[in-house]
């Protein structure tokens, strides 16, 4: 009779296992790959341990004033010294308030929205929201001091610009994608022109356009000021952008769609408006998102014409003679503020595109 | 009547006639109005002015310029700046943006994170912002030109600028031109020839190590050939500053770096993804028929992942042509600085000004299109 002996498993060879494993199949798999890695980890020391060392470990947080700068460091005495600029530019004291209530009751709207269901309400609130808005931060109504836009300034400007040209933009963009999916070829080719004449040219000269020469079309008299011109120039730059990406959209709807919402009698604009530029609108989510990024960016260019927005604050901030050479924090800190806004808006675009893939494929 | 309303066909004419009217109207509002302010204005009108002195001088021209030169010759000056600065960019961000493209997607993770943090962080950063902290911080901290930064004596980095020897203009340099040219010239024949050879015989011919060959030596040997002496200028420390040598202004710099880190990042994602559109299946069956690695990258990976990723790579030249513009913001005098804003400021003549930048920026956009649309038709599957 055969004598069985249990043999025990072996433990698995040092390195098929665990972290070990891991690091050898996705650090040092060859010796390229290993040459790879030593050269990324000495990126990774050139450049983080010199940027913690400055920003945090010999920088100066405390104080008020340019006495407390020093260290070796970054002095974000600075920044703190002068926040009130980067957010609110030369608003009024003590008129801040109306900004910040504008900006609570921009959540307020938010929450609403996913409260309600009915698109009609919720394009009231949002109008309601805009009307609020402007005669919160601008004033000249129920009391409030009219606040000239020259001293609206920082990222509350930068807000405005891009709160504006986003919501601005999109009924004129979807105008135009209509224009030119049409057949009648009048409405068609002035919409291509338009498009093609804007996407064709850089922001900065219609900003140019919008700020030298707007003035000349109409009669003397009329007046916009700085901020308006610029916002008008934003607007019908971005409604370009919009309405490609909106006509992206319609090309994906198939052309059964517009031939089932003829065939139940539908008028034009009602079958534009009930069965095409919802689902061309679900598909183009994801790129009118991207484009609302590029737009959040594209303001920092009202700078070049004269306005103080967020990026504009470095340069004023880093000229005041008591603060001489402390742009680079204020560079930094900007940085951050815009790397934040654009960061999460493009992984929210990101995790829309994940959830209306489903459907799609 | 109401009857002939409801037809679409007339409501479409109707519809039509009433945009032209209300474009016309619009278009005749605001013509009145702008012939009657600029006369109110006393502006002048017309492009006389191109031929007009511009009395400004410019600090970096590739062509010849000073003050006594014309509008005209200004606009030059900013268009081959314009198209300068474009080139090197789309040079430098496409080489770039294919190597972090490629890394993305990495089989080391290190690496591949980190060009993921680099896309996600430059891409996220505004332009402009970009510009600006690489010439006021980081160009703007390097030492001055007493205390350069000093490279095998001939090469010098301060905060004027990077100094370069620039070679003469001699036999030299001038067959080594002509050396490049004639690589490429071959190269493009030896790979006509080797594709034909490899569809008649199968047999491979090493296109890609002979071409790197040619394209290196080929000049080395012209080198030699047109006397072996460059005579090139070196920058020397003259009081203040260098003179002699080749000047790139931290201007020039600054927009370079920034435009080409900001570009790489869109670049690199439409590498990206034109590699990862190649469905697994198409690897999976090269490697089946016995491809090797490179026969396969070479011949099934690489020309389906061109074809996603080339369009949108056009488009972000068409960007850089574009953002190259918010060199106004330092400086760089390209078309929008020194003509729509240096020369706008002299003349006073917004609209004809105007529409000459915008006129150039739309030419170069119709002629990328145009050349999209044909690489696009070159490049569409041809089903049989």
């Amino acid at each position: 009779m055969a004598v069985y002996n249990k043999v025990e498993t072996r433990e698995a060879p040092l390195g098929s296992k665990g972290i070990l494993r891991w690091l050898r199949e996705n650090l040092f798999s060859s010796p390229l790959n290993s040459a790879m890695t030593v050269l990324g980890i000495a990126i990774l020391l050139w450049i983080i341990p010199p940027f913690i060392k400055w920003s945090i470990i010999d920088a100066n947080f405390a104080g008020h004033t340019r006495a407390d700068c020093t260290g070796d460091g970054a002095c974000w005495v600075f920044v703190k010294a002068k926040l009130s600029m980067f957010m609110y530019g030369f608003y009024p004291e003590a008129d801040r308030w109306r900004v910040n209530l504008a900006y609570a009751l921009f959540f307020v709207v938010i929450a609403a929205f996913k409260l309600l269901k009915k698109s009609g309400i919720k394009i009231l609130i949002a109008t309601l929201y805009f009307i609020v808005a402007f005669i919160l931060i601008r004033g000249g109504y129920f009391g409030l001091d009219v606040i000239d836009t020259n001293k609206w300034g920082g990222l509350m400007l930068t807000i405005v610009i891009s709160a504006v040209g986003i919501v601005g933009s999109f009924p004129i963009g979807i105008l135009f994608a209509f224009g030119r999916a049409s057949k009648l070829p009048i409405i068609k080719s002035v919409s291509v022109t338009y498009i093609e004449f804007i996407r064709g040219v850089p922001l900065i000269t219609i900003l140019f356009m919008s700020s030298v020469i707007l003035p000349l079309f109409f009669p003397e008299g009329v007046t916009f000021d700085k901020l308006l011109r610029a916002l008008i120039g934003i607007t019908f730059f971005q409604a370009a952008y919009i309405a490609e990406i909106i006509r992206g959209g319609m090309q994906a709807i198939p052309s059964g769609q517009y031939e089932a919402a003829d065939a139940v009698g539908l008028s034009y604009w009602q079958k534009m408006l009930l069965v095409i530029l919802p689902q061309a609108l679900k598909v183009a989510i994801p790129n009118l998102v991207g484009s609302f990024i590029a737009l959040f960016q594209d303001t920092t260019l009202v700078l070049i014409i004269g306005l103080f927005d967020l990026l504009a604050m470095v340069q004023l901030t880093g000229s005041d003679s008591h603060w001489l050479g402390f742009e680079t924090e204020g560079y930094v800190f900007v940085t951050i503020i815009f790397w934040v806004f654009c960061y999460s808006m493009s992984v929210y675009s990101k995790s829309l595109e994940k959830r209306f893939n489903t459907n799609l494929k | 009547m109401f009857a002939l309303l409801r037809d679409r066909k007339v409501r479409g004419i109707l519809f039509q006639l009433l945009t032209v009217i209300g474009l016309v109207a619009f278009l005749w509002y605001i013509g009145t109005n702008t012939v009657h302010n600029i006369e109110q204005r006393g502006i002048q009108t017309g492009f006389g002015f191109l031929n007009g002195t511009a009395g400004f001088a410019i600090n970096d021209t590739p062509i010849a310029y000073n003050e006594t030169y014309t509008h005209g010759r200004v606009f030059l000056v900013g268009l081959l700046n314009t198209l300068i600065i474009s080139f090197v960019v789309i040079i430098l961000s496409s080489l770039l943006g294919l190597i972090i493209g490629v890394l993305r997607l990495s089989n080391n993770w290190l690496i591949a994170k980190l060009s993921s943090a680099y896309i996600d962080l430059f891409r996220n950063i505004p332009i402009l912002l970009q510009i600006l902290f690489w010439y006021n911080v980081v160009l703007a901290t390097l030492p001055s030109p007493r205390k350069s930064i000093e490279f095998f004596g001939s090469i010098f980095i301060n905060n004027r600028g990077f100094y370069v020897p620039k070679p003469a203009l001699n036999s030299t340099t001038i067959s080594m031109i002509v050396a490049v040219f004639l690589a490429i010239i071959i190269i493009f024949f030896l790979n006509r020839w080797s594709n034909k050879r490899h569809e008649n015989t199968g047999e491979e011919f090493p296109v890609l190590l002979t071409g790197i060959g040619l394209i290196i030596g080929l000049p080395i040997i012209a080198y030699f050939i047109g006397g072996a002496d460059m005579n090139p200028s070196y920058p020397v420390l003259k009081g203040f500053n260098f003179r002699g040598g080749k000047t790139f202004y931290p201007e020039f710099l600054a927009l370079a770096f920034a435009l080409t880190i900001y570009t790489a990042t869109f670049i690199a994602e439409a590498v990206r993804s034109g590699i990862e559109a190649v469905s697994k299946g198409q690897k999976e069956a090269a490697a089946s028929i016995g491809l090797s690695g490179y026969q396969a990258l070479k011949l099934v990976v690489l020309p389906q992942a061109i074809r996603i990723a080339i369009p949108p790579t056009i488009n972000q030249y068409l960007n850089i042509v574009k953002n190259s513009s918010l060199a106004t913001a330092i400086g760089y005098p390209e078309l929008v600085t020194v003509f729509a804003g240096t020369s706008l400021n002299q003349v006073g003549q917004a609209i004809e000004i105007i529409s000459m930048t915008m006129l150039v920026y739309l030419v170069v956009s119709l002629a990328v299109s145009a050349l999209l649309n044909w690489i696009n038709f070159k490049m569409k599957i041809k089903e049989r």
